[in-house]
């Protein structure tokens, strides 16, 4: 596959929407970690919902 | 009326949870599929008679420029759904589909300014397409900003709604703007009248990527509100235990005044 004198110009682009891509995947990866942590050690500190169940259990 | 009583029970915070918490992982599997068969495709596609290999960037540049606009709609939904049927989940998922939509607005600039280059011997033009998309974006920005800027999520979702659906004049602007002004951008040549003009060669590949990144977005959009939820629940958990300590402070400091007095 010969991708031409303009070259630069595509593996640019294909290589910027993967990074960003990427980038969104690991950012809300990483948010949901984030939140689950915090509930786990709010409860921990004894704060709990009004229905007993574990904020942090999504299932 | 079953889409109304699949909105009604997708209006319980938990029972969306635990929905996605099944989804997710199915949709991540689809996309990524897609995603590959999507590349495969476009890697095999011939070269354009006129531009060469450059038009393997439409298989992103398209997708990533229908998202742009796609987005906002949902968006648009959504803010209907917090000012008109009060929807509980409706301000999560606009404030959720943000950052997404920023994100594919940029892709949608950046990638079609790398295609303009060799192309149109420009990186930029200050035609009606291009700034009409980059006003898209900043908008995107904006209503982002807006969010951070209100603490409250109630009232922060009223304001972000009424600012959507403003803003939501600039679609039909986007879409029509290569028919309603001279542009260097080309016309619309899948979605039109009379059929799409593009050879199969290379329409059976920027469908895949089309339909390949729509289900990349709503597997991001769910796992972000997901995120936004979650994010709630802390918030309120954090004031009912502000509200614990202002209340065992007071208890403390009771008596105390009592006996003072």
């Amino acid at each position: 596959m010969s991708l031409g004198p303009y070259a630069s110009f595509i593996v640019t682009s294909y290589a910027l929407v993967a990074a960003v891509v990427l980038l969104l995947i690991v950012w809300i990866t990483a948010d949901y970690r984030r939140q689950q942590a915090r509930l786990k050690e709010i409860e921990a500190s004894g704060i709990t919902r009004r229905s007993g169940r574990s904020a942090a259990d999504i299932r | 009326m079953k889409l109304t009583e699949t909105l009604n029970d997708l209006a319980n915070p938990t029972r969306f949870l635990a929905l996605t918490a099944r989804t997710l992982p199915w949709l991540a599997g689809v996309t990524a599929i897609l995603l590959a068969i999507g590349l495969y495709q476009s890697a095999m596609a011939p070269d354009d008679y006129q531009q060469g290999a450059t038009v393997k960037i439409m298989f992103i540049h398209v997708p990533n420029a229908w998202l742009s606009m796609f987005v906002w709609g949902v968006m648009s939904v959504a803010a209907l759904g917090t000012l008109v049927w009060r929807h509980p989940l409706a301000d999560v998922a606009a404030k959720a589909a943000a950052p997404i939509g920023a994100a594919f607005t940029f892709l949608a600039l950046v990638t079609g300014s790398l295609w303009g280059r060799p192309m149109w011997g420009t990186y930029w033009e200050w035609d009606a397409r291009l700034t009409s998309v980059l006003i898209l974006f900043l908008m995107y920005l904006g209503l982002m900003a807006l969010w951070r800027a209100v603490e409250d999520p109630s009232r922060a979702a009223r304001a972000a709604a009424v600012l959507t659906l403003v803003g939501a004049i600039n679609i039909p602007i986007i879409k029509f703007s290569v028919d309603w002004w001279n542009t260097l951008h080309q016309p619309s040549s899948v979605l039109r009248m009379g059929g799409s003009t593009l050879d199969k060669a290379f329409l059976w590949p920027l469908l895949v990527m089309a339909i390949a990144f729509s289900l990349l977005f709503i597997t991001l959009h769910l796992a972000a509100m997901r995120n936004e939820i979650l994010r709630r629940r802390v918030r309120s958990l954090q004031m009912m235990q502000a509200s614990r300590v202002a209340f065992t402070s007071e208890a403390a400091a009771g008596p105390k005044e009592i006996g003072a007095a």
